[in-house]
């Protein structure tokens, strides 16, 4: 989202003229090239992706299991067809189709309100056309306003994605809280509400960190999908950056994606090893007093 | 979910001035000379020199999109952006989707590269990449096609032994038989195929398209395209 620096100007004095200077200089000025400060801020991208979606997929998928276990038949039903229709369909042809449709559903609906006297068809054959000041963002609009868009999209529809799992875990998680624990809520006299907030929520979690564990593993690895939204991510720089670079341009170099990829490599595996520590300490701390069997070991240790 | 989508929608235009001429042109990005994304992380090379004088000319102010190119005309069509401008050659294949302008590039030979003087480009295994010419000509021909997305990939799959040439454009393959130190070279006759390189457009886009189309006719005429052919293609580029 950053926007590219100004060409002229690189980073130091000492990079002007890439082609004369070799070694340690070389390298130096090849790693603060305008394209690859653009690699490393990608890295925050995925980052402010994943920080951003796990939350809202959170929010999607207890909204889903929440309407999956609904005694309301058409919530339920809502929930239902949610959670099997998003997880039937492959991830890939889910990101093709839907922004797609997403991207056109917005544009057709702000053309509705800001052109209302547009007469010409808004789809001819395979071409879709809004009138120019419908268009999301407008065409004149900075480079930096169609990241962001492609960014919303993308969160938008890893949101819708991953929230039909989540809501799949949480669903099963709800099911396996002792019957017997919501029956003694009930007995001291609670509303189905009450039960519902102060006994079953929270003791799920414990049985759903492992689900979710597994799902948030999976985000951090699906993010290569951002390009079929039009977000340049890491693996889509790591490409482009490492491919072959003849005389035209002010580095030149031979295949390097080797190199590239072993980065990335080392990112995605400090990525899930941090991950893992985190969970891990999480799990602990959800086990404190609960009916389960590491629940039951804390409670021996400590006794 | 429709108040978030509404929101969005608010700020997004609230954010920009009302400038109607702007034209958004779509290149691919990773086909030098034509057209690649230079070291600074912008659109450079043949292309991105003639998209700008010809917006110059036409008095529109132009924006560069990047976009992979196996989706370059669907998302053209769904308007994205509203020219592309990617070393894609005229053929009826396309014209029957799109529009393009006269070319800007006459047609130019396409060649083989393999890693042996002897590579069996008739019936062996080349690589070329996905929806191009040159994959549909090998297609034809005896040998067994083996596509990828960008043509960087048809050179690596040479080099690692998958294929036993590459098919593509001559002048995007000449530097990297240059630089290879001998390990790449030209195989069997050059091909001359497609009607040149130009300009795509939306079939409803006439007025964009006749803009353009001026802009070429008058930058041939006073030779400006040809010096431009000079410079990025060398004294092999082929002229008006």
């Amino acid at each position: 989202m950053r926007p590219s620096q100004p060409e002229s100007i690189p980073m130091f004095a000492a990079c002007a003229d890439p082609k004369a200077i070799e070694g340690f200089n070389w390298l130096s000025c090849y790693l603060t090239s305008g394209k690859h400060l653009d690699f490393y801020w990608s890295f925050v991208v995925v980052l402010g992706l994943l920080a951003i979606t796990a939350p809202a997929a959170l929010a999607f998928g207890f909204g889903g299991a929440t309407a999956a276990r609904s005694q309301f038949l058409p919530a339920r039903c809502f929930g239902k067809v949610y959670i099997a229709m998003v997880r039937g369909i492959p991830d890939i042809i889910f990101f093709l189709f839907f922004v797609i449709a997403l991207d056109q559903a917005i544009e057709w609906s702000k053309h509705q309100i800001v052109c209302p006297g547009w007469t010409e068809p808004v789809r001819r054959g395979l071409e879709f056309r809004v009138c120019p000041e419908a268009k999301v963002p407008l065409s004149s609009s900075s480079a930096l306003w169609h990241q962001a868009y492609g960014f919303f999209l993308a969160v938008v529809t890893f949101a819708i994605v991953f929230g039909a799992f989540v809501a799949n875990v949480l669903y099963g998680a709800m099911q396996a809280v002792p019957r017997a624990q919501l029956e003694t809520g009930e007995a001291y006299g609670m509303s189905h509400a009450q039960v519902f907030r102060r006994i079953l929520i929270p003791q799920m979690w414990v049985y759903a960190l492992p689900g979710l564990s597994n799902l948030w593993m999976i985000l951090i690895k699906a993010t290569p999908l951002l390009f079929l939204l039009g977000v340049k991510d890491i693996v889509y720089y790591a490409r482009e950056l490492g491919g072959t670079k003849t005389q035209a341009f002010e580095y030149p170099h031979g295949d390097w994606r080797l190199y590239y990829f072993l980065g990335l490599l080392v990112f995605y595996l400090l990525m899930t090893r941090l991950s893992e520590i985190v969970l891990n300490r999480l799990s602990a701390r959800l086990s404190q007093g609960q009916a389960t069997a590491a629940g039951e070991a804390m409670r021996r240790a400590g006794a | 979910m429709k108040t978030l989508l509404l929101a969005a929608t608010i700020a997004l235009s609230a954010g920009t001035a009302m400038a109607q001429d702007t034209v958004r042109l779509g290149t691919e990005g990773a086909y030098p000379p034509f057209n690649f994304v230079n070291d600074a992380g912008e659109v450079a090379g043949f292309e991105r020199e003639v998209g700008d004088e010809l917006c110059k000319r036409a008095g529109l102010t132009c924006e560069w999109v990047t976009n992979e190119w196996d989706s370059i005309i669907p998302n053209l069509q769904s308007g994205n952006y509203d020219v592309i401008i990617a070393g894609m050659s005229i053929t009826d294949e396309r014209e029957e989707v799109i529009d393009f302008s006269q070319n800007y590039y006459p047609p130019a030979a396409s060649a083989y590269v393999g890693a042996t003087a002897d590579a069996d480009i008739n019936t062996g295994v080349v690589s070329a990449q996905v929806s191009t010419i040159q994959a549909a000509y090998v297609a034809e021909s005896g040998a067994t096609l083996l596509e990828f997305a960008t043509p960087e990939e048809t050179i690596a799959a040479v080099k690692n032994g998958e294929a036993v040439a590459v098919f593509a454009d001559k002048d995007y393959l000449r530097p990297f038989v240059d630089e290879s130190a001998g390990a790449l070279m030209f195989v069997g006759e050059d091909v001359s195929i497609g009607d040149g390189v130009g300009l795509g457009f939306r079939s409803s886009d006439t007025d964009l398209r006749a803009k353009f189309d001026e802009g070429i006719t008058a930058m041939k005429a006073d030779g400006s395209l040809n010096a431009l052919i000079e410079k990025y293609f060398g004294a092999e580029g082929l002229k008006f």
